[in-house]
Parts: C-alpha cells; sequence; structure tokens
C-alpha cells in the first residue's frame, strides 16, 4: 500500500484513482441536479421556449406562395418584373391549373388575403378569380390569358405578377422590412412612403416613454423604500401592505380609476377649478396622451421598483450612517457617500424590472394613451388579433426581444449584472 | 405534421361515431359572444329557451368575440377546436371564410324557412353577405350628442361633426379608418354614391384624413364599444360615433341627457359561423341550435332586449315592446324609415382590400 502511495497516482478507498472517482462522483450530483430541474426545465422548454421560437419563426417564414400556386412560380421564373408587361400564355395556365386545385382545397383566398399585405387588391382577386375558375375547363377553356383579363384586368398588368414573384420564395425578409418602415421595391429594399412610416418612431417612443417611467419609479419609489427599511418592523409590515395593495386590484380597475382622475371632468381638473387654479374653460388635457400614460404606468410598477429597493436597503446596517456621522459627515455626505451607494444594487434591480416590463406594456397604454401614448406592443396586437398579419407581427416581436436583450447586454458591461440584488 | 395528424385522429374517431349512429349529438355547447347586454339578449331570446326545451344540454359562454379570429386560427393549427358557434361581425366572417376556418353552409338547408314560408336563403337576403355567415341582427354605428352641450340648435347632419365652430367641444371617434373615412369624405364634398371610388385612390385617402386632420385635436379617440357611452355620460365629449344599441341604453335606460343623430348612420352585421372542422356530433348539436335559434320568432324576440334589428325580413313585423322597459322598440331601431334616410352599409369588399394598407396611412398620420 505505501509503495503505491508513494510512485502511482492517488487511489481512493475503493483502489480507483481519486482524481476519477472524484469526478465520478461530481458527474453523479450534475446529473442529480440535472434530474431535479428537468421537469421545469422541459416544463419551460416546452410551454414557453417552443412557442416563442415558432411564433418568431413566423416572422421570415413564407411558403404559403410556393405552395399554392407551384406551377406558377416556376413559370414565372423567367419573366422580367421590370418589363413592364404581363407574363405569357404559359404562366396563365399554370395559374389556372394552380387556381383550379387551391379552389377545391379553399387555400386560394388564404392567399389572398397573405398578398393583400403587400399589395392592396389581392384579397378580392383570388376571391373572385376564384369563383371563376372553378368553372374554367383546363382541357379547353385556352388561351387563359384572355380568360383571366375578363375576370379582373389587374391580371394583365404587372402589378399582381411581381408582388407573386417577390414573395415567391420559401422565406423573406418581407416581413422584417415592413417592420423597419422599409419594403421590397423591384430594385431591393426601400423606404416606405412617407405616408405610411410608422414603427421605427413607434419603437423609439417605447425606450423613451419606458426610460421615463423608469426614471419616475425611482424619484417615487426610493424614499418610500427608505422609510420602509428603517421604521420598526411593525410599522413597516402595515405600511407594506399599502405599497401591495395595488397588486391584489384588478389592473383595468386601476387603470380606469386614473381615468375618473384625470379626465377633463375629472377629480383633479374640478378640484383645481374650485380652486380657481384653473379656468372653467381651460381645463387640463391629462389623459389620452404620454403624460396620462407615464402616470397610470408609473403608478401600477412602482411596486417592482419598491420591493427590490427595500429588501437591499434592510440589509444596510443603521450603523453605518451613525458611524460616518461621527466623524464629522454632514447628514447629506453620510448618505451620499455611504448608504447610496450601498442601495444601488436594488436600484438596478428595481430598474430592469420596470423598464423590462414596461416596454411590454399593451393594456394601459391601449386604454389611457391616446394617440400620442400608444407602444409597439398596441401594433403588435393588433397584427396579432385584428389584421391577422402574424408574419409582421412576429418580426415587430422579435425585433423588441433583439432590443430588450441588447439593453440588457449592455446594462451588464456597464453596470455589472453582478451588481444587481433582488434582496438579502 | 403534428397538427394534421392530430385532425387525422380526430376524424376518423369521429367517422367511427358517426357511423355508430348518425344522429348523435353531444350534449355540451361552447357559444361565442361579445358579453355585456347583447349576449345577454342572446342568453334570453334562444339559449334559455332551447335549454328549456332540450334539458340534457348544457350551453357555456365565452366571451372572446373580439378576438375571434386570431383564436380560432390559432385552434385551427393547435388541431382543437373547443368553440361551437362563435358571434361575430360580418368583416370578420368574410375573413375566417377566406382562411378556411368557417364552415360554409347551405341557407335553405340549415336555417328554417321565415314564418311566412319564405326560404330563409330569400327572408336573409343580402345579409348573407359570406358562404360562412349565418346573419343575426343588423346594427349601426351612429353619432350620439349630449343634448345639454349643443345649444338651442342640436345637429342634425353628419357634417356637424365635423363643424368646430358650431359645436365646440371634443368629439369620441373610433380608431380606426373605417367609417370615418367615409363620413370624412362625404362632408368634403364627395357624393355618397362616389365616396368608395375617392377612397379607392391614394388622393382620395389623402383628402379625408386632411379633412379629419381639421377635427384631430378635438377627437377622443375609441377601441372599445363602451368608451363613447362613458365620455358621453361624464361629459367629457359633446358628441361620440358608436354602435346604436350602446347609445340606446344610455338614453333610455341609464336616462342620460343623450340623444341620436342618424344621419350618415352605417350598418353593419353581426352573426354566427360554425367553425370548420367539428366533429360529427357536435356539428349535429349545433345545427340543431343554429336552426332554432335564428328562426324568425327568435330573432325577433332578441330585438325586446337589444336595440339591433333582426337579420330577417319576416322578423321586422314582429317587433315589439321593450322586456323591461315597456317602450314600442320599432323606432329605435336603425332600420326604422325615420331613422334610416341617410344611411351607409359597410363596404365589406372595399375594406376587405383596402384595410391594411389605408389602416397604415391612418395610423401613421394619427401618430403624427
Amino acid at each position: 500500500m505505501s509503495d503505491q502511495t508513494t510512485s502511482g497516482p492517488v487511489l481512493a478507498a475503493d483502489g480507483t484513482p481519486l482524481k476519477r472517482s472524484l469526478s465520478r462522483a461530481l458527474r453523479r450530483q450534475k446529473m442529480r441536479a440535472l434530474l431535479l430541474i428537468a421537469p421545469l426545465l422541459l416544463f419551460v422548454l416546452i410551454t414557453f421556449i417552443a412557442p416563442i421560437a415558432d411564433m418568431l419563426f413566423r416572422s421570415v417564414e413564407n411558403q404559403i406562395v410556393q405552395e399554392t400556386l407551384p406551377k406558377t412560380v416556376e413559370a414565372l421564373a423567367d419573366w422580367d418584373p421590370n418589363s413592364g408587361q404581363a407574363p405569357d400564355e404559359p404562366v396563365f395556365a399554370a395559374l389556372a391549373a394552380d387556381l383550379k386545385i387551391a379552389v377545391q382545397e379553399k387555400t386560394h383566398t388564404r392567399l389572398g388575403s397573405r398578398l393583400n399585405y403587400e399589395l392592396t387588391g389581392a384579397s378580392s382577386l383570388f376571391r373572385k378569380s376564384g369563383r371563376a375558375v372553378n368553372r374554367m375547363d383546363l382541357e379547353t377553356d385556352a388561351p387563359f390569358k384572355e380568360k383571366f383579363a375578363d375576370i379582373d384586368k389587374n391580371w394583365v398588368e404587372p402589378d399582381i405578377w411581381r408582388t407573386i414573384q417577390t414573395y415567391s420564395p420559401r422565406y423573406t425578409s418581407g416581413y422584417f422590412l415592413n417592420a423597419i418602415d422599409m419594403q421590397k421595391g423591384p430594385d431591393g429594399a426601400e423606404a416606405r412612403p412617407e405616408n405610411q412610416q410608422i414603427y421605427i418612431m413607434l419603437f423609439k417612443r417605447t425606450l423613451f416613454m419606458s426610460l421615463v417611467i423608469t426614471g419616475s419609479c425611482i424619484l417615487l419609489g426610493y424614499p418610500v423604500a427608505w422609510i420602509l427599511a428603517n421604521l420598526p418592523m411593525r410599522t413597516a409590515n402595515l405600511l407594506m401592505i399599502l405599497v401591495l395593495l395595488p397588486f391584489w386590484t384588478s389592473l383595468l380597475v386601476r387603470t380606469s380609476a386614473w381615468k375618473v382622475m384625470l379626465q377633463q371632468q375629472g377629480v383633479i381638473n374640478d378640484v383645481l377649478v374650485w380652486l380657481g387654479l384653473v379656468a372653467d374653460d381651460a381645463r387640463l388635457v391629462m389623459i389620452n396622451n404620454q403624460f396620462g400614460t407615464i402616470v397610470a404606468m408609473t403608478h401600477i410598477l412602482l411596486p417592482f421598483m419598491i420591493l427590490p429597493m427595500y429588501s437591499v436597503m434592510q440589509t444596510i446596517p443603521p450603523s453605518y450612517l451613525r458611524a460616518a456621522k461621527s466623524l464629522g459627515a454632514t447628514n447629506w455626505t453620510a448618505f451620499w457617500r455611504v448608504y447610496f451607494p450601498q442601495s444601488v444594487p436594488g436600484i438596478g434591480a428595481g430598474s430592469i424590472l420596470v423598464f423590462i416590463l414596461s416596454i411590454g406594456y399593451y393594456i394601459t397604454p391601449e386604454i389611457v394613451g391616446g394617440t400620442t401614448g400608444t407602444f409597439i406592443s398596441n401594433r403588435i396586437a393588433y397584427h396579432i388579433s385584428s389584421s391577422l398579419n402574424w408574419g409582421l407581427g412576429a418580426a415587430l416581436g422579435a425585433i423588441l426581444l433583439a432590443v430588450v436583450l441588447l439593453l440588457y447586454y449592455a446594462y451588464d458591461k456597464i453596470v455589472g449584472i453582478d451588481n444587481v440584488k433582488l434582496g438579502g | 405534421m403534428r397538427p394534421t395528424r392530430i385532425l387525422l385522429a380526430t376524424t376518423s374517431l369521429t367517422l367511427a361515431a358517426g357511423l355508430a349512429s348518425a344522429q348523435d349529438m353531444t350534449n355540451d355547447m361552447t357559444l361565442v359572444s361579445w358579453g355585456g347586454a347583447y349576449q345577454a339578449s342572446q342568453q334570453n331570446a334562444y339559449v334559455e329557451p332551447y335549454l328549456a326545451m332540450h334539458p340534457e344540454v348544457t350551453a357555456v359562454w365565452d366571451e372572446s368575440s373580439n378576438e375571434a379570429v386570431a383564436k380560432l386560427r390559432a385552434m385551427n393549427e393547435a388541431g382543437n377546436i373547443t368553440w361551437d358557434l362563435v358571434d361575430v361581425v360580418a368583416s370578420d366572417a368574410i375573413r375566417l371564410c377566406d382562411e378556411g376556418l368557417a364552415m360554409e353552409y347551405d341557407p335553405d338547408e340549415l336555417l328554417a324557412p321565415g314564418d311566412d314560408g319564405t326560404p330563409a336563403s330569400e327572408d336573409f337576403g343580402d345579409l348573407i353577405v359570406s358562404e360562412c355567415f349565418i346573419p343575426q341582427i343588423v346594427y349601426s354605428t351612429t353619432f350620439g350628442y349630449r343634448t345639454d352641450l349643443v345649444g338651442d340648435t342640436p345637429p342634425t347632419k353628419i357634417c356637424d361633426v365635423f363643424d368646430l365652430d358650431a359645436y365646440p367641444g371634443k368629439r369620441a371617434l373610433e380608431k380606426r379608418p373605417i367609417n370615418n373615412m367615409e363620413w370624412a369624405l362625404l362632408c368634403d364634398g364627395v357624393a355618397k354614391e362616389e365616396v368608395y371610388d375617392v377612397l379607392a385612390t391614394p388622393e382620395g385617402q389623402e383628402k379625408a384624413l386632411a379633412k379629419l386632420d381639421t377635427i384631430k385635436d378635438s377627437v377622443i379617440w375609441w377601441s372599445a364599444g363602451a368608451d363613447t357611452p362613458q365620455l358621453l355620460a361624464d361629459g367629457e365629449v359633446v358628441m361620440g360615433s358608436t354602435y346604436n344599441g350602446r347609445l340606446f341604453s344610455v338614453i333610455e335606460e341609464q336616462k342620460q341627457p343623450v340623444a341620436m343623430l342618424w344621419d350618415a348612420q352605417v350598418f353593419d352585421l353581426d352573426g354566427w359561423i360554425i367553425p370548420a372542422g367539428l366533429p360529427e356530433d357536435r356539428l349535429a348539436r349545433v345545427k340543431d341550435f343554429v336552426r332554432f335559434a335564428t328562426d324568425t320568432q327568435r330573432l325577433a324576440d332578441q330585438a325586446k332586449f337589444i336595440s339591433y334589428g333582426p337579420g330577417r325580413a319576416s322578423s321586422a313585423p314582429l317587433v315589439g315592446q321593450h322586456a323591461e322597459l315597456g317602450i314600442e322598440m320599432a323606432p329605435h331601431m336603425p332600420t326604422d324609415p325615420n331613422n334610416a334616410q341617410n344611411t351607409f352599409l359597410y363596404n365589406y369588399e372595399f375594406w376587405a382590400d383596402y384595410r391594411d394598407d389605408i389602416d397604415a396611412k391612418f395610423q401613421a398620420w394619427l401618430a403624427k
């Protein structure tokens, strides 16, 4: 035994080298940990990551054109979109054959809605043509070009063909271009007409207003958190209930309450008029604009700022402040040089929470935002639930996600994510 | 793909069930509607009578009509349709039909003939705007105004909405181009029959937005039908557009100082669609229910609870008094000759084509 210990590697009790034995034990430990979190991991993967990935995938997916009109897309490949002429008879024959099948499977109107996002009128063009093609006979009704011209003269214009050709690939950058106020033109990407540009402005507004809301949450939340942290436990707990109370009220009720408060015939304006501070015919406009959105969202998100601040401040021993003062610091110096730096991790955590929550906020801006206080999420909601343009909604969502991740990365580089504490 | 396989599995299951007995009907129905007074009118007029006739059946409401199109599409992709009958506005029905999410039906086979013997396809007539759409009611989007805030000369014409000198104060308009663009053109001197020709051109769209621009600073934009009645009741706005049934309830049920401005009201339709791909036994139950719920008497009964006109021509003479207020309902119907002197019918085909394009311009204009 002594020979082995001096010449060979260190061995464990069962005779295997200690290194291998140790790594095996560690691996087993890791496996056990992995098994323990496996249910949650699977749950998150299946119910969270997968649906989001599937939704984001729609921002580039564009198989419908090729699947509905396979022959047409093939025949159209040689057509020159800049010729200013509609393609020739073979393309129309292919279209008739494709539409015949599409009508039976009822996919032609779906394609029409899809192309209508790019070319106004495609929806009714396909609905109308589907009905007519159903009555056509593929064998005897040639030539088809005249037949389609009879159905709708748009078929012999180049526009619809250009759109079909541009959107025939299985994957498209069209949705993403649309999401940054651009479009696919004959010569590649180009800016949309100025009277249709909206998304870049909404992205900027969303970021700006989220920053303002985060800022006002810090200003309002910091003193509250400080008081809570420095009061005796019993009083603090009582006050804590007041902070948490809004959590237990419906979001809609709270938002509507702000409407009652802020509107022109509302409580605040009534009081101001009664006090004589504001003339009756010049009541303040405080709702259905940016101001209303910032006020209502600051109120709703405030607890997310106060709670992390409070739990960090609780861990700062009051003796530090006393020590600073006994060494001659003024109240302000003691606070600013000693207390505040220690509370920064709480501000960091609260800011991240509030900022990320507000950047994706939807319901409050919808109700109190009017036209100047709406966020990008309101447009995403419109495209998901109303216009059914899920591709564009997904592209907008993907950009928003990328922006948040980028900001998070920048935050980590500048402040350091280790510097964020949610408590203790 | 997985959804297809699930779909196949369900179809084969239903086939097996169908073979066992063609008359099998499930006893559970999930009906989708808008909630509020409208859903209550449906509950009172035909769901409760139906349940009384068939005690073994239970009906569950899902108040999701607002998001019906998106939800049905998601259900369809997941291969699991949980709804049996969905109440949607006609434009959504057309969209669902285009997307293949709603079932096409034959009116004369599915729906009962009128009580005067008229076949359903004639009784509903032009209101069947899509092969999938089963009409229930005609409603209109129109204006209401505060009688105490408009002085001695109450507004009588749609263009008074654009007249800030005669009627200063805020107006409530819906946050979408539909209807607003038509009204703007009409008040910019475009003849009624040319409105959609003009609106189809970029210049016409600019013209309409320019007209709306003249009152933009005085507009509160609404997105929920309940907004305008509330704004009127609070005195926040002088006048505002909303659905006529909402105004009826503000005026007659809540007794607010509000009156109707029927001029240039826009008719629209609301009705049922049956989701595509229902299993045989559920479809059988839904068909049985729909036949009952859209017959002449049931549609006339609905008008006792809400001021929307019945979708059948044969129901109109049967419209009586309000179930609780006891007032005659006929003068409150948007279709009443006195109210319908100057009307629009929602142009479904136009908006199906132009909605995406004009909405982009409208929203960009709004955000400016």
